[in-house]
């Protein structure tokens, strides 16, 4: 058994650290969607996160502990700075404006001679390790619901439902707005932290357009009504490449095929209470019977 | 050295704006972000370089043929797929998040298929022939390639502005439901629409592997980043803007290489939408199609 489990370790290790990563990437764009912001920089901010942990551990000998919070607040400031002139934009506007702020940031990152270029970084040391993911990211769900439940995401939900009204109950929009959209990023940067130190090397194009779209999938995919479906939709979208093994070249074909259907089908996502508790409620009603 | 680089902008812009004609139709008239249009772009593209090399069809016929192809898949696409989220109303996002789902599985799917490296149009295929203007050189190609996009533009322009087809599109963008009250097929349009738009991404990405004479699975995906920058530059939803956010983008893009360095090219596009959207969402061009936001 311990053998076996050795084995499983040696071989999917990367795939469980994906997972904890990804499920944090997914809630990192959960925070600006549940104030109703499409922002597409989370790539982006997770990217700045990643070269500034992965610097931090290559250039200096401060602890890992520190590099990541370096790799957290870098984020957050860049997004404190961008997000004030841009989240005069809502829907689409901003989806496009910060999608642009993700490709300039990946060109500046691939020109400059600090960050490796389009070679990126190499030989990052391995300091994740599987304890340190969990923690970070029981830590975020932790946060997160009690956020919530707070008066800050009364706020975010009063917003997503009805901006103007919001406003009108007194509720300082702009700057919600932009807690949400910092929030976002400080994930997203911790996430990238961790994410570049196990993988040994990180580039610019780890962070691209792709990678930003392949974010909001995860979480739209598990559903963004509450904390549950961001990490279910990432774990799942983390490992069906893995499950999709055997169609070879077509499994991207097969997980896009998924991702429609998912659209198409479920419209709230894999994760839907209110789904959940109306099939509940029929078999309910069934045995009663 | 001047003149010549603004003849080379004007064949990128010229394709950049057919492209980005489609993409700012689409989002004009259906009201959805077209993720999916880079990978149509990319099918168009080997539809014509099959057709040329497996039935030997002449280059104007493959085009047209392309074209065709393009539309279908386009066609297909609203038909599968766009429509059941319309008839449920899904919030702008949805649909996006859906074109994406196909933008990964076309892309895939042309990977298995046709190879991941790059594809080039048969030997002899691309007319050679050039032509010098005092000191300046144009060849055939580029002359084709302008040509081809003017005439495209010209007749989408004309249809819009002067036909009874184009004030009911224009009709539908305003409101679709105030369209429909008023007799309209709306449906029929939306279909037609995306026939004519996906059509439009198809001959751009002839004309953009005819140009480059290399066609790939992945020529996409840059193609539609700047295909969102052109229309963010000229305001989306706006057609006279996406021909001239496609020709300004060419020329910034070909100065850029040719004065400040080939490095910041695709920076470029990305740099412009940033700013622009933070001076004037709205676009180049001022009035804006609020009404899905």
């Amino acid at each position: 058994m311990l053998e076996w489990w050795e084995g499983f370790w040696a071989t999917y290790n990367a795939v469980i650290y994906g997972i904890g990563v990804n499920a944090m990437l997914a809630l990192s764009i959960y925070v600006t969607l549940s104030c109703g912001l499409l922002s597409l920089a989370n790539a982006a901010f997770m990217g700045i996160g990643a070269y500034t942990a992965a610097m931090i551990s290559m250039q200096t000998a401060l602890p890992f502990p520190l590099a990541l919070a370096a790799g957290a607040l870098l984020p957050a400031l860049v997004a404190l700075i961008i997000g004030i002139p841009t989240l005069r934009l809502s829907g689409v506007y901003l989806a496009m404006a910060t999608l642009g702020f993700g490709e300039v940031v990946r060109v500046i990152v691939l020109n400059m001679e600090i960050t490796g270029g389009p070679m990126g970084l190499n030989g990052i040391p391995l300091k994740t390790e599987f304890w340190h993911i969990a923690l970070l990211l029981a830590a975020t769900l932790y946060f997160l619901a009690r956020v919530r439940r707070s008066k800050i995401g009364r706020a975010f939900e009063a917003i997503k439902a009805d901006e103007v009204a919001a406003r009108l109950m007194g509720v300082n929009v702009p700057a919600y707005k932009l807690l949400a959209f910092v929030i976002g990023a400080a994930i997203a940067g911790i996430a990238g932290g961790l994410n570049a130190h196990y993988t040994f090397t990180i580039g610019p194009n780890n962070y691209a357009f792709e990678n930003a779209v392949e974010i909001l999938t995860m979480a739209v995919f598990g559903g963004i009504g509450n904390l549950i479906g961001p990490s279910i939709g990432a774990t799942i979208l983390t490992l069906l490449p893995e499950v999709l093994r055997y169609f070879k070249e077509f499994r991207l074909a097969i997980n896009g095929l998924i991702l429609i259907l998912v659209v198409l089908y479920l419209p709230n996502g894999i994760w839907d209470p209110r789904r959940i508790q109306a099939f509940r409620q029929r078999r309910q009603a069934r045995k009663e019977r | 050295m001047l003149e010549q680089q603004l003849i080379n902008a004007l064949s990128l812009g010229s394709v950049y704006a057919l492209f980005a004609l489609g993409f700012t139709l689409i989002f004009g008239v259906l009201g959805v972000i077209n993720l999916s249009h880079g990978a149509i772009f990319m099918l168009g593209s080997y539809a014509a370089l099959l057709l040329v090399d497996k039935l030997a069809l002449p280059l104007w016929l493959a085009l047209l043929a392309a074209m065709l192809v393009a539309g279908v898949i386009g066609f297909v696409v609203d038909y599968l797929i766009l429509k059941p989220l319309r008839a449920r109303n899904a919030p702008h996002l949805i649909p996006m998040i859906a074109t994406i789902g196909v933008a990964i599985m076309l892309t895939n799917l042309a990977q298995g298929l046709f190879g991941a490296e790059n594809k080039r149009f048969p030997f002899g295929t691309i007319p050679e022939e050039s032509f010098n203007v005092g000191h300046l050189h144009v060849t055939a190609l580029q002359l084709g390639i302008i040509g081809i996009s003017v005439v495209l533009m010209i007749v989408l322009l004309a249809v819009m502005r002067r036909t009874q087809l184009g004030r009911a599109l224009r009709a539908i963008a305003e409101s679709p439901k105030a369209a429909y009250l008023l007799g309209i097929n709306v449906e029929g349009l939306f279909y037609l629409t995306s026939f004519a738009a996906a059509a439009l991404g198809g001959a751009a990405g002839v004309l953009v592997g005819l140009s480059f004479n290399a066609i790939s699975p992945f020529m996409g995906q840059p193609m539609l980043h700047k295909g969102i920058a052109v229309i963010i530059l000229g305001g989306m939803g706006d057609i006279r803007g996406a021909m001239i956010g496609g020709l300004f983008l060419g020329f910034a893009e070909v100065l850029t290489v040719a004065y400040i360095s080939s490095d910041f090219r695709d920076a470029v596009a990305f740099g412009l939408l940033f700013l622009i959207l933070l001076i004037k969402p709205s676009g180049m061009f001022g009035k804006v199609l609020e009404r899905k936001a």
